[in-house]
């Protein structure tokens, strides 16, 4: 049976790639540790910057290695299959991944402690003390914390809600129209879905930089930007995925029988969006209620 | 499109090697993409890893054997390179038993028993060529390596009252955040996030190439149990570990950025944590010893020359193992100030594991039962297995009684319990792997006879180190602390003297392996015989570098 491969599977040549982004990740992470402990090392901004560089490289050359092995017939329809149900799982992990978060909430939000909160009218700096077990602590035992000003889950934050389902609207557009041959539709959808993300990330900037309440030294302040801030950061990527398939398409590249790269962002954007229904609900709504909202 | 077809020629010329062609030394261990070889890799480095996380509990023991601080601030100073205050040498083995746990768990049991013996033999019992991503394969074993770099580094800095990571496996808020000062804790949690991201490209690679590189006619039912019990575990790390990742990027934002996720003061709840931490913590148990049951399976079935007894129940017992240890995590926490409701539920679902786990007792014995067994040494080790796992398991029904645990919670009790099925459970089950495998890996036999003295010392040694460690904790003698009142003196250090015995046992083991490397036997392609049975044995041994690439066709 030597010599000749009689099946479909893909066997790979030996490749630099992943042993280049371990010691990337290594040097990305020390370099963040670094960073954060500024008495005890210099220079950890650069480190990070050099490992970051190293790690993006990474995913350059790894996933232009895929698409070239692509475009040489390697992904036979198994092989499709493989990356379809690795899609599948790693956007599972992320699910998990963001139920650590949205459990921090529902502890905070289900059994809340009786917070004081002040703040400081000239500075807008905020005093938090818990009054567990003092007098008046069971009038304070209330989500969102008594004497926080919330986002108005009506205003942006809907905006952004119906911006998301729209992106999702545009995304499935463009695959239409590459499973139907209309390779204009498809940079189309794809643009109209890439500038809708860019707006989501451009509105969730904004508000951040509205928002009434710190990220530091409160529960509410550092859960909602945790689990939102992930979000985000998970819009962003997203993004840059769907542009990748632009300039893919803009190439020429995806073919209506196969096009898995571009079904990959898809996926992981309904993904997103998804996690975003979840957020708008059980932060943004629930999470809020009763509370007076900023003006 | 059309330029999609011109590009695509050119490229397909490396496809066509040999199937024993191997890449040169550099390119063949650096930049593998071959299971095989990415499962040596593994193998060796778990090994190095087991000697590291094993030379800290020597350390450990010698420190305990006796009453008093004996050595703990000799150490603590050679560290600091300068005289270590009391205190610094109480940190100091606070960071000796963060370092013994993580090391043992994510850098020696799960590189050896999932990326070891997963790489190795899953695509050889399901008939495949290569596992179905053989590049992101090699990143999982790369990220483990730099992840252990990552926390071996952790010891030279400070991490609070002297240097390194101090906070225990578990890594609790809030000794993890306000508790450690210093970037130690930090460069502990990026090395859970780097092995973290390594097990889950592993498990997305293995659920993958199970379900859909199995040989034709290998139907889910047909499936090996070492086969099935990596699918499970694969599972079990992929839904566990992104909560793992979550709860420690909170420690990070708690220690570096002001956050308030465990600091009660800000509204935060340290409990929280321990909830995370376990609903990863409980789940990662099972991974650590499914793969065992596994290999257990296996060589069961060999060497009583019987195919196992109730092969569909034994599967579905991991995937019921694998599913109820899911929702019992807070059996870990029966002391935080739950409710009795709580703590009955958790109680009771923790009871209902000892049944799914008590079917694979009771299969394996019932394999033996009536079979032509013939004690090989891969053999004496699964046996050593049952027996061991067993007491493990019964002090662990024992501990799953809320009331109970309110008394054993963090004494030696819990010690012994968990090194029973850990020690003399998944790492029994590593030692059956190794030698049953050997052959098949290396082309060379191990020495039947080292084998067996290996087995006996061995067993005696961790059964005189741990079994006194129940009396311990009957008698209330707490965790984690480097000194203890006279009267706990003479278990100490009988204990101690079992992990002299032990290390013996591995010395053992070493000189067989090194022997064999270099005067062993030639293994034939199935040198146990009509009682092995899965696809491996087929191959020659070691296996050509690209196996079956005309796929075998299961009847």
């Amino acid at each position: 049976m030597a010599g000749a491969k009689n099946h479909d599977y893909h066997i790979l040549p030996p490749s630099i790639t992943p042993i280049l982004g371990s010691f990337s990740a290594l040097t990305m992470f020390f370099g963040l540790v670094m960073w954060m402990h500024p008495e005890q090392f210099g220079y950890g901004s650069l480190v990070f910057g050099l490992g970051l560089l190293g790690v993006l490289y990474t995913f350059f050359a790894w996933w232009s290695d895929v698409v070239t092995e692509a475009h040489a017939g390697d992904h036979t329809p198994v092989v499709q299959l493989h990356l379809r149900y690795g899609m599948i799982m790693f956007i599972a992990s992320e699910v998990m991944f963001f139920v650590g978060w949205f459990w921090a909430w529902f502890d905070f939000s289900l059994f809340p402690v009786p917070l004081e909160i002040v703040k400081d009218a000239e500075t807008h700096a905020f005093t938090v003390t818990n009054l567990i077990g003092q007098e008046g602590a069971a009038a304070l035992m209330q989500w969102p914390p008594k004497g926080l000003e919330v986002l108005d889950s009506m205003k942006l934050p809907l905006l952004n809600t119906l911006i998301l389902l729209c992106s999702g609207t545009t995304v499935t557009w463009a695959h239409h129209a590459l499973i139907h041959g209309d390779r204009e539709g498809l940079k189309k959808g794809l643009l109209a879905t890439i500038l809708l993300g860019l707006l989501f990330s451009s509105i969730q900037a904004y508000e951040y930089l509205e928002a009434p309440f710190p990220f530091a030294g409160l529960n509410y302040g550092t859960a909602f930007y945790m689990a939102t801030g992930f979000h985000g950061f998970h819009v962003i990527v997203g993004t840059i995925f769907l542009a990748v398939c632009l300039v893919r398409a803009n190439k020429g590249h995806f073919t209506p029988k196969q096009h898995f790269g571009f079904e990959a962002a898809a996926w992981y954007w309904h993904f997103v969006d998804v996690v975003w229904l979840f957020l708008f609900i059980a932060i943004y709504i629930w999470g809020g209620w009763g509370a007076p909202v900023h003006a | 499109m059309t330029t999609i077809a011109a590009t695509g020629t050119d490229l397909h010329a490396h496809d066509h090697h040999d199937a024993d062609h191997k890449p040169g030394f550099f390119a063949r261990w650096f930049m593998s993409t071959n299971h095989k070889d990415i499962g040596t890799l593994y193998l060796i480095f778990a090994i190095f890893a087991g000697i590291v996380g094993g030379a800290i509990s020597g350390l450990m023991r010698l420190e305990l054997a006796a009453p008093g601080i004996q050595y703990l601030q000799g150490w603590a100073s050679m560290m600091a390179g300068k005289e270590a205050s009391l205190d610094e040498a109480y940190h100091m083995w606070n960071v000796l038993i963060t370092a013994h746990g993580l090391i043992m768990v994510f850098f020696m049991v799960m590189p050896a028993i999932i990326g070891g013996f997963g790489n190795w033999f899953v695509p050889l019992m399901i008939g495949a060529p290569d596992m179905a991503f053989p590049r992101m394969n090699n990143v999982s074993f790369w990220l483990t390596v730099v992840a252990f770099i990552m926390l071996l580094g952790s010891s030279f800095v400070p991490g609070g009252t002297g240097l390194g990571a101090g906070t225990g496996w578990t890594v609790y808020a809030p000794l993890s955040t306000s508790g450690s000062v210093g970037p130690a804790v930090d460069m502990a949690i990026f090395s859970l996030h780097l092995a973290g991201a390594a097990s889950i490209l592993g498990a997305i690679n293995f659920i993958t190439t199970i379900f859909n590189m199995r040989a034709p006619g290998m139907t889910l039912h047909k499936m090996p149990l070492f086969v099935w019990s990596v699918l499970v575990t694969a599972f079990l790390l992929l839904l566990a570990l992104p909560v793992l990742a979550a709860a420690i990027t909170m420690l990070l934002v708690d220690r570096n950025f002001g956050g308030a996720f465990f600091d009660a003061a800000a509204g935060g709840d340290p409990v929280l944590y321990q909830h995370l931490f376990w609903f990863f913590g409980h789940p990662e148990v099972y991974i650590m010893i499914l793969p065992g049951f596994g290999i257990i399976s296996q060589i069961v079935a060999t060497f009583s020359r019987k195919p196992v007894f109730g092969y569909l129940g034994m599967a579905y017992a991991m995937v019921a193992i694998g599913v109820v240890g899911f929702v019992v995590w807070a059996h870990h926490m029966f002391t935080t100030g739950m409710s009795v409701d709580m703590k009955m539920y958790f109680t009771a679902a923790t009871m209902v594991i000892a049944v799914p786990t008590g079917i694979k007792i009771f299969s394996w014995i019932a394999t033996m039962w009536g079979g032509s067994v013939s004690f090989k040494t891969p053999m004496v080790w699964a046996m050593g297995f049952i027996f061991m796992f067993t007491v493990g398991g019964v002090t662990g029904v024992v501990l799953a009684n809320g009331g109970l645990d309110d008394n054993l919670h963090d004494t030696y009790y819990v010690v012994a319990h968990f090194h029973y099925v850990l020690s003399l459970g998944a790492v029994f089950s590593l030692f059956a792997g190794f030698y049953y495998w050997f052959g098949k890996m290396s082309g060379r036999h191990l020495n039947e006879f080292l084998g067996h003295l290996h087995f006996w010392v061995f067993f005696i040694g961790v059964n005189v180190l741990f079994f006194p460690m129940h009396f311990l904790g009957n008698s209330g003698m707490p965790r984690r602390y480097p000194d203890y009142p006279e009267a706990f003196a003479y278990w100490n250090g009988v204990a101690s003297t079992g992990y002299a015995i032990m290390a013996v046992g591995i010395l053992i083991f070493f000189v067989n392996v090194i022997w064999s490397l270099l005067a062993g036997r030639r293994a034939e392609d199935n040198y146990w015989g009509e009682g092995a049975t899965t696809l491996e044995w087929t191959l020659t041994s070691p296996p050509p570098y690209h196996q079956f690439e005309t796929l075998p066709v299961i009847k």
